[in-house]
C-alpha cells in the first residue's frame, strides 16, 4: 500500500506582473506518495476551491514531460530536485512526511510573472523567430534520401533538438542567460546538411536576439544540472565557436556585396 | 434525413486528387494578399496550414491558447508517422497504404480522401527533412523505417520515441519563420469563444484573453479550425489537460454538422489509474507489445506477487484466444480482451485495474541489456511514475482513451457545413474512418495543413476578390460576444459548490462506464438520463473562485467541460442508432460468436452527422453514404 504524506507548502502568490507578490503557507494532508507534484497541487486548490479562496494557477499541460509548459523552482531547483525530470514527472514518493516544500515560478526578467506560478516565456518564441529555422517553403522539398545525413550529425541533432523549450536552464542560472536553449537550436540546425546555408546568419541573428532579452553566460553550468532533457554544455561552446566564425563570415559576405 | 454531398471529384481513385488539383479555381500570386485567413490550432495541422498559406501569399492570423504554438498535444505522439516511400524495397505503395487505411478503419471511410492522403504522405517527409526533423537514419544517412502498429510493410518513420515532438517543432519553426517575415500574426495564450456567421457563411471569431480576460472579435475571408480532437470528455485520458472540443463544438453549435461522435479509440497499453486523483494517464508505446507477454492471474481475487505466480496458474489470454497474432492484436481487440479480465475480477495491482506486461521471458532469453536498449527510457519513465522497476516486477497496463477519429464532418476540400469554415487535422472525421491506424495520426494532420487545405482553400476564395472581410464592427460580431460575454457571467454568478473538475471527473465516468470500449443499449440510454442530470447540477452547483478578468484558469475549464457535457450527450445519441459494431466502437449486441465486433454493411455503411438544433434539443441525424470501390469489404480476423 503506498503511504501518505503530510507537508507543509510555501507558495508564491501574485496577482499580475505589476504586484508585489508574496510567500503564502498552506498545509497539504494525506498525500499519496503516487501523486505526481502537480496531482498534489490540484488537490491543494480543490481545497482552496472548496473554502472559497482564490486556487494557484501554475502552467502545465501533457503531464507526460514533453510539452515543456511546465515549470516551477521547487525549494529553490528548477523542476525539483529529481534529475532529468520535469515537474509534472517529479511525484511525491521523492519527498517526505512533514517536508515544507518552497513553490516559486521561474524567476527571470526577460520571464515576467503573469500570475503565481505563471510566467510569460514568450521571449524563447522571439529567439526563434530570429533564425531558429531552415527557410524552405512547403513543397520546395525535394526527395527526403537525396540528402543524406551521417548518422552521428543526425544523432546529435537529435540530441540538442530534445530540447522542449522549459526554461529551467534561464531558471537555474544565476546571471538569467538562455545560452543553453539558444545553442540547441542552434546545434540541432548547424550541424545538419540542410542547415548549411543559414548557418552563420542563423547564429548571429539568433545570438542577438537572446542578448537583447537574456543575461550573460559565466560557465557555471546549472543550466545542464536543471535541465529534464539533459541538453549538453558542449552545445554552448559549438555556438560560441560559430557565432565567432559568423562574425567573419557575415562581415566578409557584406563587404562583397 | 438528408444525404450529404461530399462533392468527391469523378474519375478514377487514383486520378481524383490529379484532377481535381488541375479543375480547382486558383487565386493569382498577387492577389493572395488580399484575402485574411484565421487559423485557430498550432498543432501539427494548425502550424503547418497556417505557415503554407502565409507562405503563398494569404495574410493569416493564428490563434493559440497555449503560450506557445510549440505546446501543442501533437508534441507528445510517441511512434512515427506513415509515409509510402517503399525506401525499403518491401513492396509498399500508395496503393496499399490507401488499402491499410481503408481496412484499418472497418471501412467506415470515405475513399477518396484516404487515397489522397496516401499520395501526400511522401511529401510530408520530403518536407520535414528539409526543415531538418531529425529522423532516424541508417549508417549510411539515409532515413530507416519500421514496421509499426501490426503492418506488413515497414513503412514508419520514427524520431526516436518523440517523433510527435520534433514534426510539430518542424512546423512551429516553418510558423515562426512566417511570423518573423510579418505575413502570420500570432496570438498566444487566446481561446476560441465563437464562430461568427454572416448570411450564413464564417466571418470571423471571438476570442477570449486568457491573461486579461478581454473579450474581442476578429475577422477574416475564412475559418480554419485545427483545434485537435476530443478525447479528455472521458476526464481521463492520454490527452494533455487542456485539450478540448470548445472549437469544434461552438462551430457545431452554429452550424457545422459533426460527424461520427461515437468514434474514439482507446489505446491498450497505457499505465492504470493509481488513485482517484489521478489527472491523466500516460501511453506506454504500443511497440512493448512486440516483446511483453500479457496477463492475469488465472483465479479470481489472487492476491500473491506477480512472481509468486507460478506459469500455470496464469491467463495468458491473447496467446490463448488469438494463436496467430497473439500479443499483437489490434488495438481494439487488445483493450476490449483487457477490458473483459478486469470486469471479471482477474484485474492486478492495489485497485484491481490493470493485467501484467511482463518482460521476464524476454530477459532470460535476450539478457537485461539487450531489453535495455530497446524500451530502457520507456521503462525509465514507468519506474518514474509507478514507483516500480519493470526489469524486476511486470509492467501494470489498461486501455486509455486515446485519439477521436469522429468530429466537424468536411467534405473533399475540408471545409465544413458551414461556407468558409474549414476543419483539418483531427478535428474533422474523414481519414480514419470508425479506427485509426498507429503512426497515421501525424500523417493525417500534416497532410491536411501542408499539402491539402492550401490547395482546396483557394479554390472557395478565388470568386470573392471583392469581398472585404466583414467589419467587426457588424451587428454579427456584437452578438456572438453578447452570447460569449453572458456564458462568462453565468458561470462566475452560480456560486454553488463544487470545482468544475469535480464535475468532469463524474463526466468522465459516465462516459468511459457507458461510451468506452463497449457500449451496449441499455448503458447507452442510462448515459442519456445520467449525463443530464449531471449537467444540470454542474450548471446550478459550479463553484468558479476568482475573477474573469484576470487568468483564471477555472473559468477557462468551465467553458469546455459544459460544451463536453453536450458533446457526451451527442456520443451517446451517434453509438445508440449506430446498431453495429465496426473499429473503436463495439456495441455488445453486436458481435460474432468469437466476441469479435460485427459491422451491418447493407444499414450502415455510411458517416452519421449530425447537425444543431437549438440548446436542449436533440440533433438531426443526416447521412453520408459511403461506396467502397476499390477495396472489397472484409471481415477482419486475427485468429
Amino acid at each position: 500500500m503506498s503511504s501518505e504524506l503530510d507537508l507543509t507548502l510555501q507558495i508564491w502568490r501574485q496577482d499580475g506582473p505589476h504586484d508585489e507578490g508574496h510567500f503564502e503557507s498552506y498545509t497539504a494532508s494525506g498525500i499519496s506518495e503516487d501523486m505526481s507534484f502537480l496531482e498534489m497541487l490540484d488537490t491543494v486548490n480543490e481545497d482552496l476551491i472548496h473554502q472559497g479562496d482564490i486556487p494557484i494557477e501554475f502552467d502545465h499541460d501533457c503531464r507526460e514531460g514533453i510539452c515543456g509548459t511546465c515549470s516551477l523552482m521547487i525549494n529553490g531547483q528548477a523542476h525539483g530536485h529529481e534529475k532529468a525530470t520535469t515537474t509534472c514527472q517529479l511525484h511525491m514518493r521523492k519527498f517526505n512526511d512533514g517536508d515544507t516544500i518552497v513553490v516559486e515560478p521561474f524567476r527571470a526578467r526577460a520571464f515576467p510573472v503573469v500570475r503565481d506560478l505563471v510566467v510569460d516565456r514568450s521571449a524563447f518564441d522571439r529567439i526563434i523567430e530570429a533564425g531558429g529555422y531552415i527557410s524552405v517553403n512547403t513543397g520546395a522539398a525535394s526527395d527526403a534520401n537525396l540528402t543524406p545525413v551521417p548518422k552521428e550529425a543526425s544523432d546529435t541533432s537529435f540530441d540538442a533538438a530534445a530540447c522542449i523549450g522549459c526554461g529551467a536552464c534561464v531558471a537555474a542560472c544565476p546571471n538569467s542567460a538562455a545560452q543553453l536553449f539558444t545553442s540547441a537550436k542552434l546545434a540541432h540546425l548547424n550541424l545538419i546538411p540542410q542547415g548549411q546555408p543559414q548557418r552563420f546568419e542563423r547564429t548571429e541573428s539568433m545570438v542577438e536576439a537572446m542578448e537583447s532579452f537574456f543575461g550573460s553566460c559565466t560557465n557555471h553550468g546549472e543550466c545542464h544540472e536543471a535541465c529534464p532533457k539533459e541538453i549538453s554544455l558542449d552545445f554552448i561552446a559549438f555556438m560560441n565557436r560559430d557565432y565567432v566564425k559568423a562574425k567573419v563570415k557575415n562581415r566578409k559576405l557584406a563587404g562583397q556585396t | 434525413m438528408t444525404l450529404l454531398d461530399s462533392r468527391t471529384p469523378e474519375g478514377p481513385v487514383a486520378e481524383k486528387w490529379e484532377n481535381h488539383k488541375f479543375s480547382m479555381k486558383l487565386v493569382n500570386p498577387n492577389n493572395k494578399r488580399r484575402f485574411e485567413i484565421i487559423v485557430v490550432g498550432t498543432g501539427l495541422a494548425g502550424a503547418a496550414a497556417a505557415a503554407s498559406l502565409s507562405e503563398l501569399g494569404y495574410r493569416v492570423k493564428v490563434f493559440t491558447f497555449h503560450d506557445s504554438p510549440r505546446r501543442a498535444h501533437s508534441i507528445a505522439a510517441q511512434g512515427g508517422i506513415n509515409a509510402a516511400k517503399n525506401y525499403t524495397n518491401d513492396g509498399d505503395s500508395v496503393h496499399r497504404l490507401f488499402y491499410d487505411t481503408v481496412k484499418g478503419g472497418d471501412y467506415r471511410s470515405r475513399e477518396a480522401n484516404v487515397h489522397r492522403l496516401a499520395e501526400v504522405s511522401v511529401n510530408i517527409i520530403d518536407q520535414a527533412a528539409a526543415q531538418g526533423v531529425p529522423f532516424a537514419r541508417e549508417y549510411g544517412g539515409l532515413l530507416d523505417n519500421r514496421s509499426f502498429g501490426g503492418a506488413q510493410v515497414s513503412r514508419t518513420f520514427y524520431a526516436r520515441g518523440q517523433t510527435g515532438q520534433q514534426l510539430l517543432l518542424g512546423a512551429y519553426q516553418a510558423l515562426a519563420k512566417q511570423v518573423a517575415a510579418g505575413s502570420v500574426e500570432l496570438h498566444t495564450r487566446t481561446e476560441l469563444l465563437d464562430l461568427v456567421l454572416k448570411d450564413g457563411r464564417a466571418c470571423g471569431i471571438v476570442t477570449r484573453d486568457l491573461t486579461s480576460g478581454d473579450i474581442r472579435s476578429h475577422s477574416a475571408h475564412a475559418v480554419v479550425l485545427a483545434t485537435g480532437g476530443y478525447g479528455n470528455v472521458y476526464y481521463l485520458s492520454t490527452n494533455a489537460m487542456a485539450s478540448n472540443v470548445t472549437a469544434a463544438w461552438r462551430a457545431h453549435r452554429r452550424g457545422a454538422f459533426f460527424a461520427n461522435a461515437c468514434y474514439t479509440q482507446i489505446h491498450p497499453t497505457c499505465i492504470p489509474a493509481s488513485d482517484e486523483f489521478q489527472s491523466k494517464l500516460t501511453l506506454m508505446s504500443e511497440s512493448l507489445r512486440n516483446d511483453g507477454r500479457i496477463w492475469v492471474p488465472d483465479a479470481f481475487d489472487d492476491t500473491r506477487p506477480p512472481d509468486e505466480i507460478p506459469d500455470g496458474d496464469r491467463d495468458y489470454y491473447l496467446e490463448r484466444k488469438y494463436p496467430a497474432f497473439g500479443n499483437l492484436v489490434p488495438r481494439d481487440v487488445a483493450s476490449r480482451n483487457a477490458k473483459t479480465v478486469v470486469d471479471q475480477g482477474k484485474g492486478v495491482g492495489p485497485l484491481k485495474n490493470g493485467v501484467y506486461l511482463d518482460f521476464g521471458a524476454v530477459i532470460e532469453r535476450d539478457g537485461e541489456d539487450v531489453v535495455r536498449s530497446k524500451y530502457g527510457n520507456l521503462f525509465d519513465m514507468y519506474d518514474r511514475i509507478t514507483g516500480e522497476n519493470p526489469y524486476k516486477v511486470p509492467m501494470r497496463i489498461y486501455p486509455a482513451t486515446h485519439y477521436t477519429m469522429g468530429g466537424v464532418w468536411v467534405d473533399y476540400n475540408l471545409m465544413t457545413t458551414i461556407p468558409g469554415c474549414y476543419a483539418i487535422g483531427e478535428a474533422n472525421f474523414s481519414d480514419h474512418g470508425a479506427n485509426r491506424l498507429g503512426a497515421s495520426a501525424l500523417m493525417q494532420g500534416l497532410a491536411d495543413g501542408y499539402f491539402v487545405l492550401p490547395y482546396t482553400i483557394g479554390d472557395d476564395l478565388a470568386g470573392r476578390l471583392s469581398e472585404t472581410p466583414v467589419s467587426t464592427d457588424d451587428p454579427v460580431f456584437a452578438e456572438a460576444e453578447t452570447v460569449a460575454k453572458s456564458q462568462i457571467d453565468r458561470f462566475m454568478s452560480i456560486s454553488g459548490t463544487r470545482s468544475v473538475d469535480w464535475f468532469h471527473r463524474e463526466l468522465g465516468k459516465l462516459v468511459w462506464d457507458y461510451i468506452g470500449m463497449e457500449r451496449t443499449r441499455e448503458g447507452l440510454e442510462k448515459a442519456l438520463t445520467e449525463i443530464p442530470a449531471l449537467e444540470q447540477e454542474f450548471w446550478a452547483d459550479l463553484r468558479i473562485p476568482g475573477s474573469a478578468a484576470t487568468l483564471n484558469s477555472g473559468l477557462e475549464k468551465a467553458g469546455r467541460v459544459a460544451d463536453f457535457f453536450e458533446l457526451a450527450k451527442l456520443m451517446a445519441r451517434d453509438a445508440l442508432d449506430r446498431e453495429e459494431s465496426c473499429g473503436g466502437h463495439f456495441r455488445a449486441e453486436h458481435q460474432t460468436e468469437e466476441g469479435e465486433a460485427k459491422r451491418d454493411d447493407e444499414n450502415f455503411a455510411h458517416v452519421a452527422a449530425w447537425e444543431w438544433n437549438e440548446p436542449g434539443a436533440v440533433q438531426t441525424r443526416h447521412q453520408e453514404e459511403l461506396t467502397f470501390e476499390n477495396v472489397a469489404l472484409s471481415q477482419r480476423s486475427y485468429k
